[in-house]
């Protein structure tokens, strides 16, 4: 029995640190979003309450069916279609340069250069490569410039900035990383004999692809996925600079709510967001095990 | 098979070298951009070659005061780049064994990684207000003069700021020494501890050699993803703006290439510690070897 009071200091004693910053700065911070999306305000304070104002407020004229769509559903529809259209752009383009490292690039320190080359950007500042389009695509611009001097078009295009368009674009150009790096994770591991033996038995490259690689890579799409989606669908940022701040986007609207200081509006908001992004994740996860693929 | 330099292989180079100029293509033009003359506007063609804009970005042409943002941004980047380190480090050490709550931690890492940025700023955003309120009762029921006086706000740059920016690089070092651990040869400790090293010796001459270049790695993380911080950071920096927050500001205010000069600066900034990084990573690496 003695023994038992002996206990060495713990090496899981190492994580306290780590976390009470999660408990300080995530736990705690959501749990209080929760509270206070009930409770009510005025111009100055928020007021401890219990009060369903501020989500019916969010729903009003939304179940009825007969008028236009409430502007609600609008901004959640305007914003799964840009989850959807991005996640699908990036998941072609990220699984192809994630084979092309994986499958086509000898060496390692190569694969590790190109592999670095593709990161790199992830590392520098998204407001920058964001505005980085303006040159671009703008009135102006080199697009324009090209489109106009070739006689494709008759006067310079407006839907190529501040628009839908590039919105999809800014999210590919910043968010593709998060696709490759996954994917590439589950092809490195793929034993390659798995690959030969299909070969030798007369697959083609095709059916290889299709009946070996991707179900192998499910996790690493999965992974890469969550991600795609989870960013676009919290996003104020790149809608709001890339959509020349008149597209609305359900982050935009905690955004201003916020700025109003319409704090319990902006909670209940955000716990419908989340919910919806937990939900969607859920969905997800319930494919693979995460812990797995680390 | 399927490395064979044949036609497809062609294809997939030219697919992924198109795929880099799209990465890159755009913020090279803005460098270009940013070395116009004084007539230069926001698109080509280049009017001239000067350095002009910098000038006019040093001297302030930019409205706000770029410089002090700079200097904030660069200073919460590295105590973001310290603390990640130190705590991702720790807890990947004690995440090797099971610990009573490993699995909640690591639930929450992953799901901080996934959370909408905004919801999490709004939820720290809250916390720190009724702080605000808490400190400002007590000072009122216990006439506290120095609270009555002189308090504000306890949202700031080092404290919800700093919090919040690191509910974003932490995950990142913690998935890294994972990494870093799922491959970790255990041989060696044993040795170590074989021979009689206490603990602390045996991270400090084994365990912590092995893992250095991987260290380089979350510090990278650590600095530049604090440095470029912005969703998160939106509602939680108080009073003082960091660097990107006042660069999204002028995206919508400033019409001259004063604003790519900024981009380049940045830019170049982000650059050097990239490089710094992985110079160090391979010399680390070589070392070893």
């Amino acid at each position: 029995m003695i023994k038992f009071f002996k206990l060495k200091p713990s090496v899981g004693l190492l994580s306290i640190p780590y976390s009470l910053i999660f408990i300080f700065f995530f736990f705690i911070p959501l749990l209080l979003t929760f509270v206070i999306s009930f409770w009510d305000y005025n111009e100055y304070s928020i007021i401890p309450d219990l009060i369903l104002e501020n989500y019916s407020y969010i729903f009003k004229d939304c179940f009825n069916f007969d008028k236009e769509m409430c502007v609600t559903f609008k901004t959640y529809l305007s914003t799964l279609i840009f989850c959807f259209i991005t996640w699908f752009f990036t998941l072609i383009i990220g699984f192809f340069v994630a084979y092309f490292l994986a499958f086509y690039v000898n060496s390692i320190t190569w694969q590790i250069a190109l592999f670095l080359l593709c990161t790199i950007p992830f590392w520098t500042s998204n407001v920058i490569r964001m505005i980085s389009w303006i040159p671009l695509l703008g009135r102006n611009g080199l697009v324009n410039d090209f489109l106009v001097s070739t006689g494709l078009v008759d006067a310079p295009q407006e839907w190529l900035l501040y628009s839908g368009f590039s919105i999809v674009l800014a999210f590919i150009h910043l968010y593709t990383l998060f696709m490759i790096v996954p994917i590439f994770n589950s092809m490195m591991r793929i034993d390659k004999s798995i690959i030969e033996a299909a070969y030798d038995n007369g697959a083609n490259g095709l059916q290889i692809l299709w009946n070996v690689i991707i179900p192998l890579c499910k996790p690493g799409i999965v992974i890469g996925s969550i991600f795609v989606i989870t960013v676009v669908m919290g996003d104020f940022i790149t809608i709001g600079i890339m959509g020349g701040q008149q597209i609305p986007s359900i982050g935009k609207i905690i955004y201003v709510e916020m700025s109003y200081l319409q704090l319990p509006a902006a909670a209940a908001n955000a716990v419908i967001l989340l919910a919806l992004t937990l939900l969607i994740i859920w969905i997800m996860t319930k494919m693979i095990d995460i812990r797995k693929e680390l | 098979m399927l490395n064979k330099k044949n036609k497809t292989y062609y294809i997939f180079l030219f697919f992924f070298c198109l795929f880099v100029l799209f990465l890159y293509g755009p913020t090279f033009t803005i460098i270009l951009l940013s070395f116009q003359g004084p007539d230069g506007g926001l698109t080509f063609p280049l009017n001239g070659i000067s350095t002009y804009w910098f000038k006019e970005l040093w001297r302030g042409g930019a409205v706000v005061d770029i410089g002090s943002a700079f200097k904030r941004s660069i200073i919460l980047g590295a105590i973001v780049m310290i603390l990640t380190v130190l705590l991702s480090v720790s807890a990947g050490l004690a995440f090797r064994k099971k610990f009573w709550g490993s699995d909640t931690l690591f639930f929450a890492t992953v799901a901080s990684l996934i959370v909408p940025s905004i919801v999490l700023s709004l939820g720290v955003a809250l916390q720190f207000r009724l702080l605000d309120d808490f400190t400002k009762w007590i000072g009122s029921t216990f006439n506290i003069n120095y609270i009555n006086d002189f308090f504000q706000t306890t949202l700031g740059m080092f404290t919800s700021g700093l919090g919040t920016q690191l509910t974003w690089t932490l995950p990142f070092g913690l998935l890294i020494m994972f990494a870093v651990f799922n491959r970790f040869d255990k041989s060696y400790e044993e040795a170590a501890r074989d021979l009689g090293a206490t603990p602390w010796k045996t991270f400090k001459e084994v365990v912590f050699p092995l893992i250095a270049p991987s260290i380089i790695g979350i510090a990278l993380f650590g600095f530049t993803l604090s440095y470029d911080e912005l969703a998160r950071s939106s509602q939680v920096m108080g009073a003082d703006n960091t660097l990107p927050l006042e660069l999204k500001g002028l995206t919508t205010t400033v019409t001259t290439p004063v604003i790519y000069a900024l981009g380049t600066v940045t830019t170049l900034v982000s650059f050097s510690v990239i490089g710094i990084s992985i110079g160090c990573y391979v010399w680390l690496k070589r070392k070893k070897g």
